[in-house]
């Protein structure tokens, strides 16, 4: 294994050895590197690396799960451009899901940091009860919850009652409204990139704080000027994590739609379409091919984060 | 110090209400699931009159003859084997990145932090496939065995991120006394290690418990469901009748998680704030 690695790393640091005795403690060092990595090593290698490429070849074939695979060149491809309308659909719902549900949860996490970082009473409990959500919040009864509460004659409509609309839309039944819901439930987990926050904001100088206000600045200008760009880093990480989860999602669409990913296809996520081509028309190759076009996007996604990070984010060692 | 008080109150008056309006919903839950299933859907918190342990009697009863509490024995299994193969896999594998100078160790960590931002949805077919092959449908194999491997970048990452603030005098010293690599991981690093270590044991106990991908794709035996799968079964064989059930399995699925954020929280809170981990 060690052999098939050629980068060097520059000489150790420990100067007083011998040259003999650095060589053989170097050579015990890649032994024993490569030892205690040996179980991830097959792990990338078997579960995560080749299925990578094997996914790939498989997206050039024509595989129903009882044959063998049958090379059909790009027709996949070019089937899921010119001549799938759901293919489309679900790459719509994905984004849509994305673009609302990451930007809301991001600025709610931040907002609520901001209320909980100045030292309020009882901040361990805020913290604790805000975060629960995001332990919970991608089960199974999370979702038999949210079925409810959307539903006609469920909780929400209740709520509306209260203030006066009286209704029986049911939210979750409604193809307008159905993502809606789910990016409700989105934005109801925002607790973990809340505590990443409040961990971040204490990483901002008091001094400099206290200097932009004895130039005079208020708050909104010292949160713009001074709290903002050093948080900035932190606000990336939030985003680019955020963005990997909202790509994946899948639980709460398919117990929502009882794996339809209805109603008329509002919340067929594009995981959850490659799944029933995959799991329920067992076609293998074009869900390969689904698969590598969701991380073709997410790539470009995240590379357009990363050029966007440029401009944006400010690393104070630079 | 009194100019203060109106706006403290106010902030406070602001959080509860929010953490009101985010919580009614599981509140009402819970209440629900203790009310007949015909005024399943009054809006009230509490069942009062209506209070019935029927939803928990029929939810226990379980699916296609198999009990409820078969589920969660199958769930605790899967999940308690899932924590240990993590646990060790990820601590050996973060041990090699955070302390063992080998040759192609910045390359193999940035590949590692590289599958962080990998779409799992990427290599679920072929993933699927070959546990096929292997014969490994309808067992925890497919659960367990990728954990066993370190697939979970996450924890390799929160233990490589410990490790490297432990002071590396202590490496040294034990060297000098004759230790090596196993030793110096097995008998210093790891018992310093404990809370990181306890953070990974815990969230990948409610990762696994709440699991249902895995599950839908390869367990097809009744007998073999966790707990999520269960609840999905429920949602089809009782349509729109047995809500009380529903609720009542539902509730009974997110106690466990609900006593380890009780019980772990701090924990929990300090292992997101160190690394970013998701719930």
């Amino acid at each position: 294994m060690a052999s098939t690695t050629t980068s060097h790393r520059p000489a150790p640091s420990a100067p007083t050895d011998m040259p003999g005795r650095r060589r053989s403690g170097r050579r015990r060092d890649d032994v024993a590197g490569y030892l205690f990595l040996t179980p991830w090593l097959l792990g990338i290698v078997l579960i995560v690396g080749g299925p990578v490429l094997a996914s790939l070849y498989l997206s050039f074939t024509d595989y129903s799960i009882l044959g063998v695979p049958r090379l059909s060149g790009l027709d996949n491809y070019v089937r899921m451009l010119t001549d799938d309308p759901r293919f489309w659909t679900s790459l719509g719902v994905t984004l849509t899901y994305l673009f609302v549900s990451v930007p809301l949860v991001v600025v709610f996490a931040l907002l609520l940091a901001l209320v909980l970082d100045r030292g309020v009473r009882g901040l361990p409990l805020y913290r604790a009860v805000f975060y629960l959500p995001s332990l919970i919040g991608g089960s199974v009864a999370i979702a038999i919850l949210w079925r409810s509460v959307f539903g006609g004659d469920g909780l929400f409509n209740a709520g509306l009652g209260l203030v006066g609309i009286d209704t029986d839309f049911s939210w979750i039944g409604t193809p307008d409204s159905a993502l809606g819901t789910l990016i409700v439930l989105n934005v109801w987990q925002f607790g973990a990139p809340m505590l990443i926050f409040l961990a971040g904001l204490r990483q901002v100088p008091p001094e400099l704080q206290e200097a932009a206000r004895i130039d005079g600045a208020g708050a909104v200008r010292r949160f713009l000027s001074v709290t903002l760009p050093i948080l900035s880093p932190i606000i990336f990480f939030n985003v680019l994590m955020s963005t990997v989860n909202a790509f994946q999602a899948f639980n709460t669409a398919y117990i929502v739609s009882n794996g339809t990913g209805g109603p008329a296809n509002s919340t067929l996520f594009f995981t959850l379409y490659l799944y029933q081509r995959g799991f329920t028309n067992f076609e293998m190759g074009y869900a390969s091919a689904l698969g590598w076009a969701l991380l073709l996007v997410a790539a470009g996604v995240t590379a357009l984060l990363f050029l966007a990070s440029r401009r944006f984010v400010f690393y104070g060692d630079r | 110090m009194t100019t203060l008080r109106r706006p403290e109150f106010l902030r406070h008056l602001l959080l509860i209400a929010m953490a009101s309006v985010m919580f009614y919903p599981l509140a009402w839950m819970i209440g629900a699931s203790f009310r007949d299933d015909s005024r399943i859907n009054d809006s009230g918190l509490f069942p009062g009159a209506d209070f019935t342990w029927d939803g928990y009697a029929e939810g226990w009863a379980g699916l296609g003859g198999v009990g409820f509490g078969q589920f969660i024995l199958n769930s605790l299994l899967v999940s308690i084997a899932c924590v240990v193969a993590n646990v060790v896999a990820c601590s050996v594998t973060a041990y090699a990145f955070a302390r063992i100078e080998f040759r192609g160790r910045k390359v193999l960590f940035a590949v590692m932090i590289g599958t962080l931002l990998l779409p799992h949805h990427v290599i679920l077919i072929p993933q699927y496939l070959m546990f096929r092959e292997f014969g490994w449908v309808n067992t925890y194999l497919p659960f367990i065995v990728p954990k066993l491997l370190a697939t979970d970048a996450f924890f390799i990452f929160l233990l490589v991120q410990f490790f490297r603030v432990l002071p590396r005098e202590l490496d040294e010293a034990a060297r000098i006394d004759g230790c090596g690599h196993f030793q110096i991981f097995w008998r210093i690093l790891l018992p310093l290690a404990t809370p990181a270590l306890a953070t990974t044991a815990i969230f990948t106990f409610i990762y696994s418990w709440n699991d249902f991908f895995t599950p839908l794709i390869y367990l097809t035996d009744t007998e073999m469901y966790t707990v999520p799968l269960a609840l999905r079964g429920f949602i089809d064989a009782n349509a729109e009748s047995a809500f009380g059930a529903l609720f009542a399995m539902s509730v009974l699925s997110l106690l466990p998680v609900l006593g380890i954020f009780i019980a772990f929280q701090r924990l929990l809170v300090n292992g997101i704030a160190t690394t970013g981990l998701r719930g």
